[in-house]
């Protein structure tokens, strides 16, 4: 398994009630899942747990083999550097880089930048034109376009995807979605992808469903 | 409505009041400064007011008799022919056991004085003036040493009378002077009858001498004034740039609440009105903080400030610090006016902001580009506005022109030129991280180079007056070592014991220096003249700095004079220009010599020729070279054989550590302001790190999540200020040595009459360098900080919600 | 008689030391005896031309001169000439210590203009003073000189605006006013020495901004000394000289206080033969009311004496004659008209 989530609670500071009790589930290598759920269900909170950007209260979450209840600051910086890649609603680009440089930022910080694959990736998502623009002169469907492009660039095993098409319109949400997926599966990378619509969540190979703490 | 919006609009401030807390110290710090200065500006001028006031010379063209004084007869010859004129006897002389200032005028002819208007209250005053006995109207701490004083007229305390000075009847006068039926000048009153017989008809062997476009004390101590103008206006528009920064924050951070308040229903107008009155009343609090502060500063400063007028400018002024309503009024004013200023922007984007869109962040960026090329020309241009002043406008205001125009134009060159560092910085790093540092570096510099630019100028200005001050004192220290050219200096109590302790003296010590002294009027000034006998030591270490051949030759044989260097720039008196002592007493200038510190002109010449001109020169002091003997037992021996006192005895070194101690004293304040400036400069940075916090996160967030720790993100924030603090503090020290420049060789000419030799002093800017990343450093500490110990929740936040 | 002058030389002293006049009162006159100065005595009589000239142990004095004017057009004008003397201590010193302290007033006054003049000088040393054999009176270059008698003076005075110089001759007897020259100013006694040469014709040039004008009228000059105050309560005075068409004159005056009006004078008959007025047999009654630089004044006035067969009306020739000198005052030329017509000098003081 290249991702293990066991029974994992988690309560935010201040918070009454728990948002996750005792989450369970597995994703293969190369495999793509789509978490879907109510809104404020807790799926960014999973999905963050599992790329080691915050912390649970029990249970245990291994990826690679690698528990995450053991790690200290560094180490999971570390995990989220080398192993894992993040493709968020917004905000996930660096604004004051440019195109190209946001591009190749995860896989230079990786240490494992391949240019001829970043400018396949480039090619392919249709950026070529726009790398030496910056993050704000792009539309909100060419910004998503570069940060999918980042996060592969960077050969993660596990791509983690926060409802990446969440803010753009219908056609453009399809393109995105269609060229990711196929990228993914080009490069043999694991997905774990949120998701609120079951048109997009009928495209992964596994679809689970987030409802009061537990996946069904 | 309104009520719950000003509760709403409160609220914020409950909820940071750390913000609230800046603000006003902002305000207050701003204001501080600013009052400050103007309060010892204002006491200062008050001052000289009184000075001249009292002498009446200010505005009013005088009568004067070259060389002597004007006999009453002439006087009363002149009004019998109708001219308005008033006279004035004006002299030293010891009362007690005090030297002091005797002015002596006609109350009834004089315009109008404060002094004797204090009197008001006592209809006895004037005729005890003029007729019965008497009155000396003296400032308080000398009208309380001669009130014990037997055989003097009444005295009276009056603090209108400037200090070391007696206002008195000229009857009075007179008499204490042993001077009776002299009049010294004749003020030419400026209502005239008509018809009159022109003055040079009636009297022409009077010298008709111009009115003097406000007082000599206030030309000479324009530029020390101006100088703490500028330095109080520098704290004023730097802690300003922490006041911008502060409500800036506030308006952003008030973004939402305004959009959801105008969706309730309540008018932008109204809003904006509200929000003007909580700045106004922003305002009023952080000043009122401020004038106590500036108040308190004020008294602190001002006797150092008195101590530096006196000592450099001989400009009196007493050490007293008076509340002004003026001054209170002027203090708020610019509180409210700065804050209005600062805060309009804000509320202008505020009252324009559309209910419904987000803002657009990086826009604001944009905006700042833009501007920094603009920004650019200006700063090119005020440089060249600077220079060209100095060339077309003469004298200390084109010098402080130049000044303002290198300041002012080096402070808008400063986010273009970091910016530009920064860009091409950029492609010398390695590394992804490094990369991104100076990427993030160059976003950032619109936020912090408002803080930044306050950090140049206040490293500028340290770095300027710094090196002139030590420029100065390293002149002066060695001029002093010339100078001085005596083991031992003693005033003897009368001419008797002078001559006395000379023959004494005469077989044991290897020679001895009279230094007599007469005051003539040189050039339409009061200017001493000393009279030297022929030694060794003068001919070898006399400070000259511009001779002709055999000069001392000539000067000892009464056919030439040295002036000082104060005296040849303001009269043109270099050598080959002869110089008017007296009437019938002209020499040619054999050369001039530097004579740092003393505010009047000066002239020597050789003991007979002084003799020969002037009445009763006293013959009391000596220098002494003491050749083999201890000048310490020389001291005690002269002390004892002559029962003198300890004041009347001073060695070389002693006199040397007195004049740097009055040197040093009067620097006291350029210090303090500079190193409070340097202070408020890095509290500016503080300020517009913490306003740029909430700007900082979704920037420092993407790389967070990308895999770098918080502490290395703390980390990062802190390299990023001081490497910004570096690159000022680099591009502050050719502006600083500007500065020096021309504080040197343009202003010190204009304003004390003398040019000094600039040194430079690496130390110090190494000093500075730290203290200005140690500022920097301790500024960003806190953000830094606060990232370290950020949840990580709060970092996701910024993923998870849309603002 | 011109108490008002009393009240100038205290305030010469006082606005030298910027004090208040009226807040100050009489307080600073109080005890004149104290201070060494001589009172005026009943019956003790005048002597000429030694009484011409200065007395120095009496506080105040003045010399005081005002003439209607006319030019060759028919234009009336006023001039007025005054020498106040005003001692700190009595006696007097030689150069600056001399107690003596010397004010001069000037105005020449039309229908549309009035300008004035201040002079201050200190005795002892020559720029102001008096003497007699030949008379001479002077401070800077204003003068009065002349004989002995006062019958022939030549009077100059300048200022920045104005000039004159004229030539007087008297036409009749000095006039001793009060009890042979001894003049009580109020119910409790306080009393000056006082007498006057009402009878002057002139003649001379007046320069104004417009030009020279020759002008020939009539003046009146006063001669006053004491070293009394007012009484506590008088707050100021109206003071009328008016010269009749058919030769007689009067000196009238009515000074006003808390406790009442108290008014006086003399009649001068056209041969010089004075007659003092009972007190109170002066009515004077203002009629209309006028702002001169700031200060309302009465121009108009009803006098009625009926002892003389009296009732005119007194007109200002021009309302704005303000005395704008450090004690400030209205003083200016009048018209007589009524059962008896004719010209003279209004004097008011004490109009804040
Ligand atoms: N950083 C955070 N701090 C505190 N509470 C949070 C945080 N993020 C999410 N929550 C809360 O946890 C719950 C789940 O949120 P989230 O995981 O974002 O839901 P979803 O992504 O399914 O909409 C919500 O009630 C939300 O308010
Ligand atoms: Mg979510």
């Amino acid at each position: 398994m290249l991702l293990e989530i066991d029974t994992v609670t988690k309560t935010y500071p201040g918070a009454a009630r728990p948002v996750l009790r005792g989450v369970s589930l597995g994703l293969a290598a190369g495999e793509t899942l789509a978490l879907t759920g109510e809104s404020g269900s807790g799926k960014s909170t999973l999905l963050h747990l599992a790329s080691a950007l915050d912390s649970f209260d029990s249970g245990e979450i291994r990826l690679e083999g690698t528990a995450l209840s053991g790690l200290d600051d560094t180490g999971r910086a570390r995990l989220r550097r080398e192993r894992v890649a993040l493709v968020f609603q917004q905000f996930n680009l660096i604004p004051s880089l440019s195109v190209a440089q946001n591009l190749a930022f995860h896989a230079r910080l990786a240490g494992r930048l391949d240019r001829d694959w970043l400018a396949e990736l480039t090619e392919r998502l249709g950026l070529a034109e726009l790398t030496a623009r910056y993050p704000e002169q792009l539309s909100g469907g060419q910004q998503q376009r570069v940060a999918i492009g980042r996060a592969l660039a960077a050969r993660p095993a596990l791509l983690l995807a926060d409802e990446p098409t969440g803010n753009l319109d219908e056609t453009a949400s399809a393109a995105v979605m269609d060229l990711m997926l196929d990228l993914v599966r080009a490069s043999g990378t694991a997905l774990f992808l949120v998701t609120h619509s079951q048109a997009v969540a009928a495209r992964a190979d596994r679809h689970l469903h987030l409802a009061a703490g537990r996946v069904a | 409505m309104r009520r719950a919006a000003l509760q709403a609009l409160w609220s914020h401030w409950r909820r940071h009041p750390l913000q609230l807390a800046t603000l006003l110290a902002g305000l207050a710090l701003a204001t501080a400064l600013w009052s400050a200065v103007q309060a010892i500006n204002a006491e200062a001028r008050a001052s000289y007011a009184r000075a001249t006031a009292q002498l009446g010379v200010a505005a009013l063209d005088r009568l004067e008799a070259p060389g002597g004084p004007v006999p009453l007869a002439r006087y009363v010859a002149l009004r019998r022919a109708g001219w308005q004129l008033s006279p004035i006897l004006e002299g030293r002389a010891t009362l007690g056991d005090q030297r002091l200032r005797i002015v002596g005028l006609d109350p009834l002819s004089h315009p109008p004085m404060p002094a004797v208007q204090t009197l008001a209250s006592d209809p006895e005053a004037l005729p005890q003036m003029i007729a019965q006995g008497g009155l000396m109207l003296a400032p308080p701490d000398l009208a309380a040493a001669l009130r014990d004083t037997p055989g003097l007229p009444m005295v009276r305390a009056s603090a209108e009378v400037p200090p070391g000075m007696v206002l008195t009847d000229i009857g009075v006068a007179e008499r204490l002077l042993h001077r009776e039926g002299q009049i010294d000048r004749l003020l030419i009153l400026p209502d005239q009858p008509m018809g009159l017989q022109p003055l040079d008809r009636l009297a022409p062997d009077l010298h008709r001498l111009p009115g003097r476009e406000g007082a000599d004390t206030a030309r000479l101590t324009d530029s020390f004034h101006l100088n703490l103008t500028a330095f109080g206006l520098l704290s004023f528009a730097v802690g300003l740039f922490i006041v911008h920064g502060t409500v800036g924050l506030a308006f952003e951070q008030r973004r939402a609440m305004i959009r959801t308040l105008r969706a309730l229903g309540l008018p932008m107008r109204s809003l904006t009105a509200l929000m003007l009155a909580e700045l106004v009343a922003l305002a009023l609090i952080g000043g009122g903080i401020g004038l106590v502060l500036g108040y308190l500063v004020a008294a602190a400063l001002l006797p150092d400030v008195a101590a530096t007028l006196r000592g450099l400018y001989g400009a009196p002024v007493a050490g007293g610090l008076s509340l002004r309503p003026v001054w209170v009024l002027g203090g708020l004013g610019m509180a409210i006016a700065g804050t209005l200023a600062t805060g309009a922007g804000s509320l202008w984007r505020g009252a324009h902001m559309p209910i419904l869109a987000a803002p657009g962040l990086q826009a604001w960026a944009e905006r700042a580009h833009r501007a920094a090329r603009l920004q650019a020309l200006a700063g090119v241009g005020l440089i060249a506005a600077g220079l060209l002043a100095l060339w077309l406008i003469p004298g200390l205001i084109g010098g402080f022109a130049l000044l303002a125009g290198l300041m002012l134009g080096a402070a808008l060159l400063l986010p273009p030129v970091l910016g530009l560092i920064l860009t091409l910085g950029r492609r010398l790093v390695g590394g992804v991280v490094g990369e991104w540092l100076w990427a993030d570096m160059r976003a950032q510099l619109p936020g912090i180079s408002l803080a930044l630019m306050a950090l140049l100028l206040a490293l500028a200005t340290n770095i300027g007056v710094g090196t002139m001050v030590k420029s100065f004192r390293l002149t002066f220290v060695g001029w002093l070592d010339q100078r001085l050219v005596a083991d031992l200096y003693v005033t003897a109590r009368d001419d008797a014991q002078g001559a006395e302790i000379a023959r004494w003296l005469a077989p044991r010590v290897a020679a001895v220096l009279p230094l007599r002294e007469a005051e003539f009027q040189i050039a339409g000034a009061p200017a001493e003249v000393y009279g030297v006998v022929d030694d060794v030591s003068y001919r070898d270490h006399w400070p000259l700095i511009r001779h002709s051949a055999a000069g001392w030759d000539r000067v000892l044989t009464g056919q030439a004079a040295f002036v000082n260097e104060q005296l040849a720039r303001r009269a043109g008196l270099w050598p080959g220009a002869e110089v008017r002592i007296a009437p019938g007493w002209a020499l040619p200038v054999a050369g001039v010599y530097s004579d740092y510190g003393n505010p009047s002109g000066q002239v020597i010449v050789s003991i007979p020729a002084l003799l020969a001109h002037a009445r009763a020169v006293p013959n009391r002091r000596f220098g002494i070279r003491a050749g083999a003997l201890p000048v310490a037992d020389l001291m005690r021996d002269l002390q004892t054989q002559f029962d003198l006192p300890a004041a009347a005895l001073i060695d070389n070194a002693g006199l040397k550590a007195r004049s740097l101690a009055v040197f040093d004293k009067t620097f006291v304040v350029t210090g303090a302001l500079n190193l409070l400036t340097l202070g408020v400069a890095g509290f500016a940075i503080l300020t517009s790190l913490l306003t740029l916090w909430s700007l900082r996160l979704p920037q420092i967030a993407p790389v967070w999540a990308l895999g770098l720790t918080r502490a290395d993100l703390a980390r990062l924030e802190i390299g990023r200020s001081l490497a910004l603090a570096l690159l000022t503090a680099l591009l502050a020290l050719p502006l600083g040595l500007a500065l020096a420049w021309v504080l040197l060789k343009v202003i010190n000419v204009q304003a004390f009459g003398w040019e000094l030799p600039m040194s430079l002093f690496p130390l110090d800017w190494l000093r500075l360098l730290a203290l200005a990343l140690l500022a920097a450093g301790l500024a960003a500490a806190l953000p830094a900080r606060r990232l370290y110990r950020l949840p990580p929740s709060d970092l996701l936040k910024v993923f998870a919600n849309a603002r | 008689m011109r108490v008002r002058l009393l009240l100038a030389l205290l305030s010469l002293v006082s606005t030298l030391i910027a004090a208040p006049l009226r807040a100050q009162g009489y307080a600073g006159l109080g005890s004149t005896a104290a201070q060494g100065f001589a009172t005026p005595e009943r019956g003790v009589p005048l002597v000429f031309p030694r009484d011409h000239g200065p007395h120095p142990d009496y506080r105040i004095e003045w010399w005081y001169l005002t003439a209607n004017l006319t030019g060759p057009d028919g234009t009336p004008y006023g001039i007025q000439w005054t020498l106040f003397r005003s001692a700190l201590a009595p006696g007097e010193a030689r150069g600056w210590q001399s107690p003596q302290i010397w004010m001069g007033h000037a105005a020449a006054t039309s229908a549309t203009d009035h300008h004035f003049a201040e002079r201050l000088a200190r005795g002892g040393i020559g720029t102001a003073g008096v003497k007699t054999a030949p008379f001479e009176a002077w401070i800077d270059d204003w003068r009065m000189a002349g004989d002995d008698g006062l019958s022939n003076l030549t009077l100059t005075a300048r200022g920045a605006e104005f000039a004159y110089d004229l030539r007087l001759s008297a036409l009749g007897p000095i006039v001793l006013q009060g009890d042979r020259g001894y003049s009580v100013k109020s119910a409790d006694g306080q009393a000056s020495y006082y007498y006057s040469q009402p009878h002057y014709r002139i003649e001379g040039t007046l320069t104004l901004p417009s030009g020279p004008v020759t002008v020939t009228g009539q003046g009146w000059l006063d001669r006053e000394w004491s070293s009394q105050p007012l009484a506590a309560d008088q707050s100021g005075w109206d003071w009328f000289s008016l010269s009749f068409d058919d030769g007689a004159r009067l000196m009238g005056f009515r000074l006003r206080g808390t406790r009442g009006d108290f008014t006086s004078g003399t009649w001068i008959a056209a041969d010089g033969t004075a007659t003092p007025l009972s007190p109170g047999a002066l009515r004077a009654e203002p009629l209309e009311w006028r702002t001169a630089s700031g200060h309302r004044v009465p121009v108009r006035w009803r006098l009625t004496l009926a002892d003389h067969d009296l009732d005119v009306t007194i007109a200002a020739l021009n309302p704005s004659a303000w005395m704008g000198t450090r004690f400030s005052y209205w003083e200016g030329p009048v018209t007589v008209s009524g059962n008896r017509n004719g010209r003279g000098y209004l004097e008011m003081t004490g109009y804040d």
